[in-house]
């Protein structure tokens, strides 16, 4: 019998994880990135929550689960032409044609454009950041302001993107609540002196372990809660951000400024879901990721026959949910090709 | 990214770039304005002849749009409705598709109405037929809408041609210092009618920085000015409305503007009465040696860069002194004929805080 072809679209996480899996059932995997190197976002993570294991750890582990005999990795490659056979697909990529019997997308998510919230100043003013930006400080091992001053103050600014109707984005990130928390922890021990405070709609700590993380922050770290959304941020002379927003339990509006403000953008679906989508035909929910078969059974199924889905390009979902989805994708397509 | 340019990407740009009319307008006057910057409307309309050589229209038939007792309650939705609608009338019958309006309090409402007709069709049927039943008057939605403010903004370059002055100290060769201040129902109400949007403005940035001058970002810029219709008209919340205007001047002032340009009736009269108010109230002055920041409108901000006689502007008519802002650009003026007048009338006496 032929070994079967799966061609997997996005080399993050859920595409390297579903691509061990699939490759240690006996098939032949492509897996297929565009940008120069596998990982997605993972690359850019200096520590997981909610038990600040490093991301290189993690992604060390994936690079070693794709060093695999049945896997065949394509970087810089996108597939450019789609054609539907019988019971396969016809993939263009780098001018060369591959046949898949089954397609795994796995093309994650991007970042909100944290520009688009005018009112917040990203882009504008160098002292406002994203929860990104932040976790590349921490990579550089060092959190200073634009004038390169340590931050007497950082404020968190929860939701960006997420739970927005104004920015189209009516669902919940899941991650920002406690990257958040996670990178309020890591600003204190790496600047003691510092105070942070987090604004939020609602503290969202879905996860194992997260609420815990949660309380330490408070008890631990000292770092002040503000129920309220910010309205508006503009710059002081000095550089630093005049914020105005609602303590929402005190019931008063409220001002403060802050030396580093972080804006923690949520998850949108990627251009390349986009893409990708209209070479499949595949549907969009309501929320603009893509659509499950059945939202409880066929959670990895999309609408078009042979075509499967997971990890961030479903939902917005964090490291840990993303391998377990890959995993599931990965029996599923068996199942599939087996049947 | 990290500009200090509010641009800072081209697409949101081009996302708040509206389409400006180049000629041919039919002018809606501000009710206020003629009585508090008389100088401002007639400045426009003289820039837009003889230096722009475009054709507008001034119709004494015009009325007040009744904004400000719309935006006070007291005129219901549809009277107002009916009056702007007459207005279209009037532009219609004069041969005119785009309409100039001169007061940020009607650029808002006539953009409400267009845009609840969209919406709601059936609202501007009623319309018709209530303006008909009134006047015996028929109209058509003008092609193009747009602030007076926009325009002068679309004819920046062409203005910065024929200038006599620039926005730069003439003593220090510096660009002037400049707060622009947009009044809140130019872009707050719908950020994509307003050049730039509703968080960073630039139709009078534009402006600012196509005549020489830099503009300075405080931190409440994008505050009201106070003046909130409601805040001023009912008298028990006067002290709301010069307290909005104080946290305005309290941020600006350690940035040491040069002046104050708004585009807004009620913004420019407020900024500029308020620092009287203020110094009267507190014995506060937010310029240097006990005088005011000027207050410009930016018709007469543009009159200034065309070397127009500052007192053929009415700057006179300004509670706070124009002539330090005057000395900087390096313009003749003469004391004397500051407020000379035809009839032998007594002058108010001088104010004993804020230096004029």
């Amino acid at each position: 019998m032929t070994m079967k072809t799966i061609a997997i679209i996005g080399a993050g996480p859920a595409g390297m994880e579903a691509s061990g899996s699939l490759a240690r059932l006996g098939y032949h995997v492509v897996l297929i990135e565009k940008e120069a190197t596998v990982g997605g976002h993972l690359k850019n993570l200096f520590q997981l929550f909610p038990d600040r294991r490093p991301g290189k750890e993690i992604l060390t582990h994936l690079v070693q689960t794709i060093k695999h005999p049945g896997i065949q990795i394509k970087v810089n490659s996108e597939v450019s032409e789609v054609q539907k056979l019988d019971n396969s697909f016809a993939l263009k990529i780098n001018e060369e044609t591959m046949n898949a019997d089954a397609v795994l997308v796995t093309t994650g998510f991007d970042l909100y454009d944290a520009t688009e919230k005018e009112e917040y100043g990203y882009g504008i003013y160098p002292n406002v950041i994203t929860s990104a930006d932040l976790e590349q400080m921490f990579h550089n091992g060092k959190v200073v302001t634009e004038e390169g001053k340590t931050p007497k103050r950082v404020a968190f600014i929860h939701c960006v993107g997420s739970r927005d109707e104004k920015a189209g984005n009516n669902y919940c990130s899941k991650v920002c609540c406690v990257t958040a928390v996670k990178q309020a922890i890591e600003i204190k021990e790496l600047l003691p002196e510092t105070e942070v405070f987090c604004y939020y709609m609602d503290i969202r700590m879905f996860g194992p372990y997260y609420e815990e993380l949660y309380r330490e922050a408070q008890e631990k770290w000292g770092v002040m809660f503000i129920r309220g959304k910010l309205s508006e941020a503009s710059q002081n002379m000095d550089g630093s951000i005049l914020m105005k927003a609602e303590d929402t339990l005190a019931g008063k509006p409220l001002r403060m400024n802050t030396d580093l403000m972080v804006l923690m953008a949520g998850m949108v679906p990627s251009a390349s879901s986009k893409k990708v989508a209209q070479q499949f035909k595949m549907e969009e929910g309501q929320n603009r990721f893509f659509k499950s078969a059945d939202n409880h059974y066929r959670y990895n199924e999309s609408q078009q026959m042979g075509v499967f889905i997971a990890g961030a390009c479903v939902a917005p979902m964090n490291i840990t949910d993303t391998i377990a989805n890959a995993r599931a994708a990965a029996v599923k397509i068996d199942e599939y090709l087996k049947n | 990214m990290n500009s200090q340019n509010p641009l800072h990407t081209e697409s949101r740009w081009r996302k708040y770039q509206k389409e400006i009319a180049d000629d041919h307008y039919y002018y809606a006057r501000s009710c206020i304005r003629q009585n508090f910057f008389p100088g401002s409307e007639r400045a426009f309309l003289k820039i837009m002849r003889e230096e722009l050589n475009k054709d507008i229209f001034d119709d004494p038939r015009h009325t007040t749009c009744t904004g400000i007792a719309y935006h006070s309650d007291i005129v219901p939705q549809e009277t107002t409705s009916t009056v702007i609608a007459r207005h279209f009338a009037l532009m219609t019958e004069m041969g005119y598709q785009n309409l100039a309006i001169s007061c940020v309090t009607s650029f808002g409402l006539y953009t409400e109405l267009l845009e609840t007709w969209k919406h709601f069709p059936e609202e501007e049927t009623k319309i018709h037929e209530m303006l008909w039943k009134a006047t015996k008057r028929e109209f058509v939605k003008p092609k193009n809408l747009a602030h007076s403010s926009d325009i002068f903004f679309h004819n920046r370059e062409q203005i910065a041609a024929k200038s006599q002055f620039n926005l730069i100290n003439q003593k220090t060769g510096e660009s002037l210092k400049v707060v622009e201040h947009i009044g809140c129902h130019y872009a707050k109400i719908f950020p994509e009618k307003g050049v730039g949007g509703a968080e960073f403005p630039y139709v009078l940035a534009g402006m600012v920085e196509s005549w020489g001058g830099n503009v300075v970002d405080y931190p409440e810029r994008r505050h009201c000015c106070g003046f909130g219709f409601r805040n001023y008209l009912v008298m028990a919340n006067r002290g709301y409305s010069v307290a909005n205007s104080k946290k305005k001047f309290e941020s600006m002032k350690p940035y040491e503007p040069d002046f104050i340009v708004a585009n807004c009736p009620g913004c420019s009269m407020f900024m500029d009465r308020w620092q009287y108010t203020i110094a009267e109230m507190e014995g506060t002055t937010y310029g240097k040696n006990g005088y005011g920041i000027p207050v410009l409108t930016y018709e007469e901000m543009a009159g200034l860069v065309l070397g127009y006689n500052p007192w053929d502007l009415g700057l006179q008519m300004h509670q706070v002194s124009v002539e330090p802002l005057l000395d900087k650009m390096g313009i003749p003026y003469n004391p004397d004929e500051k407020y000379k007048v035809k009839r032998n009338v007594a002058l108010p006496l001088k104010p004993e805080i804020l230096m004029v």
